[in-house]
């Protein structure tokens, strides 16, 4: 089928369009952070007046570096927990016939769409006497927890894609099921794994309703929290140019992740839900 | 864990060389198997079970009592009183009303917008990647970061788009308030319905679309007749994972208005009982009606499923 000079800019003109309102909200936050305070309520989409003001100003304040410390501790470590142990629940509901199975599927599925406010009451209630609350643990167990759903799912498309010829030449070879597992199936799964740990990275790095309840002081609270709350570097001071410096701050993992990792990144979101 | 209710043969098979795959062998590596899932999947479960279930419990037992932090000693057992208390209030009839508004319209605009972009994406030949990369800006960003980019684009005098509904604070009013938030919700989440659509689209095949073609139908039928009833289990997946996402909707409200101006979703509503208002009964009360509403929601969709419900392909 011969494609028509019309078609070819009809299609260029709608690619166009995806790509400025995709970017736009990001670019307006980075002109933001980039404007000079005298200069931030103008309304100008781009900045008249560069600085670089918001940037040193939120580093100075514990508010921002406490909190951008704690994201990325309590992301990283929630990820790896939640993707080791979905891991090997994915192996076993992807590859072994066990009963139970279903009920196991069914949760997962359970928790993935469960509403988090429905937990934030009564968590919050227990890790105040458990002593959790406010702690990086508080949040790494909800994380781990609805982290869970989404890669179990994930990881089983991917152990499903791993043909299953190569367990049966190591059981032959004398391999136990176990053994099987972690010599010959979870070193496949690599790539399987980290595209995973990044879903999982962006659902932690991302939420703010856990951070907000769970959390009371800058021991844990996370940066979509403190962006939630900012009050500015001192009281009289706007504090708009301080929340899209922090903005803009934890953005950049996601555009790095997205840039690098896009195809990875497709693949691993429509795998696990659209093949049910 | 270590007892199956697999069947032990009565007496054990003697072991002969000549027929290495006897009955006792098969159910020895079936139960081997069985054991390992076991061991596998407990982990999880523990964890799902400790984390989700017991608190879901807690919060039925926390919702029949009178639990205000501010008077603990007054705590008691109050029957239903907490939901007499919610279903009698105005607040949380206003805020389910939102929230249904907010579902319904934006994940209709997500449907159409994203089908929109899911063709796009699938017929674009030049810069593919690029426009994959683009859209997945908007799924992977902080919701919170997004929604103040909104707040501020709508700020009086600061926002480039504040002067777009007239001079005024759109952000103060209920009616653009809800569709600025709908707008937030609308501009995150259609990339992810979008490539769960392309998904469902490359499911198609070539051969119907080009067979409809050489029968003369016109792209809009051949839209209409060969993609879209191909496409149903895909479009049934995706609208159930975004209505779910959608009714728990918090971060952009939480931003853009903090629930004034009448723009309060249910889990605004909930959140506010509980950390404004310090009471956590109503708080629970209000949390069991939302997990009530979306068990109604996703029951509601896996009518409509049949066999093709998500995770099906997982089961036994």
């Amino acid at each position: 089928m011969a494609i028509t000079t019309k078609q070819k800019i009809g299609w260029s003109t709608a690619n166009l369009v995806v790509i400025l309102v995709s970017f736009v909200p990001v670019l307006w936050i980075v002109s933001l952070s980039l404007k000079d305070p005298s200069t931030i309520t103008d309304g100008s989409f781009w900045p008249r007046k560069w600085t670089w003001e918001n940037y040193s100003g939120i580093f100075k304040t514990s508010e921002f570096t406490h909190a951008l410390v704690n994201s990325i501790g309590i992301a990283i470590i929630s990820t790896v927990l939640a993707v080791t142990v979905a891991s090997m629940a994915a192996y076993a509901i992807a590859r072994l016939r066990f009963p139970g199975k279903n009920v196991i599927v069914n949760t997962s599925l359970l928790i993935a769409m469960f509403p988090t406010i429905s937990l934030v009451t009564p968590l919050f209630n227990i890790e105040r006497s458990l002593g959790l609350f406010d702690t990086w643990l508080g949040l790494i167990i909800p994380y781990v927890t609805f982290g869970l759903p989404l890669a179990i799912f994930t990881l089983s498309a991917f152990f499903r894609e791993i043909p299953s010829d190569l367990e049966k030449a190591a059981k032959v070879d004398g391999a136990t099921p176990f053994q099987a597992f972690t010599k010959v199936i979870a070193p496949l799964a690599t790539p399987g794994m980290f595209t995973t740990a990044i879903l999982v990275f962006i659902f932690c790095w991302n939420d703010f309703l856990f951070a907000i309840s769970l959390t009371s002081t800058v021991r844990a609270r996370t940066v979509p929290a403190a962006i939630g709350f900012f009050t500015g570097n001192s009281q009289f001071e706007s504090p708009i140019g301080s929340i899209a410096a922090a903005s803009v701050i934890i953005t950049i993992p996601i555009i790095v992740f997205v840039m690098l990792f896009q195809r990875r990144i497709v693949a691993g979101l429509t795998s696990g839900a659209v093949k049910g | 864990m270590t007892t199956t209710q697999t069947v032990v043969p009565p007496r054990p098979v003697p072991a002969t060389t000549a027929k290495p795959e006897t009955k006792s062998h098969l159910t020895s590596a079936a139960r081997a198997e069985r054991r390992l899932g076991w061991m596998l999947c407990a982990p999880a479960v523990i964890v799902m079970l400790a984390v989700a279930a017991y608190p879901v419990a807690y919060s039925v037992y926390l919702s029949l009592q009178r639990y205000d932090l501010r008077f603990p000693d007054q705590a008691k057992f109050i029957g239903l009183g907490n939901y007499t208390a919610v279903l009698s209030s105005p607040y949380w009839w206003d805020a389910l009303v939102n929230t249904v508004i907010i579902t319904i319209a934006s994940v209709a605009i997500e449907l159409v917008v994203g089908m929109a972009l899911a063709l796009v994406m699938q017929r674009t030949l030049i810069g593919r990647g690029l426009v994959r990369t683009a859209i997945l800006v908007p799924y992977g960003i902080v919701t919170v970061v997004a929604a103040r980019s909104w707040q501020f684009a709508f700020t009086p005098s600061t926002g480039y788009l504040s002067k777009l509904l007239g001079n005024g604070a759109p952000l103060t009013h209920h009616g653009s308030a809800l569709a600025i938030i709908i707008l937030a919700e609308v501009w995150k989440t259609t990339p992810f319905m979008a490539l769960l659509l392309m998904a469902g689209l490359a499911l198609v095949p070539d051969d119907l679309q080009n067979a409809a073609k050489v029968d003369g139908a016109t792209a809009w039928q051949r839209f209409t007749h060969v993609t879209l009833p191909l496409m149903k289990p895909a479009i049934l997946v995706a609208l159930l994972f975004r209505a779910l996402d959608a009714f728990r909707i918090f971060d952009n409200i939480y931003i853009l208005t903090s629930g004034g101006h009448d723009t309060a979703s249910v889990s605004i509503l909930g959140y506010d009982n509980l950390f404004t208002g310090l009471n956590l009964g109503i708080g629970s009360a209000i949390s069991v009606l939302i997990f009530v509403c979306v068990a109604l929601i996703a029951l509601l969709f896996i009518k409509g499923f049949g066999a093709a419900a998500p995770g099906a392909d997982l089961r036994n």
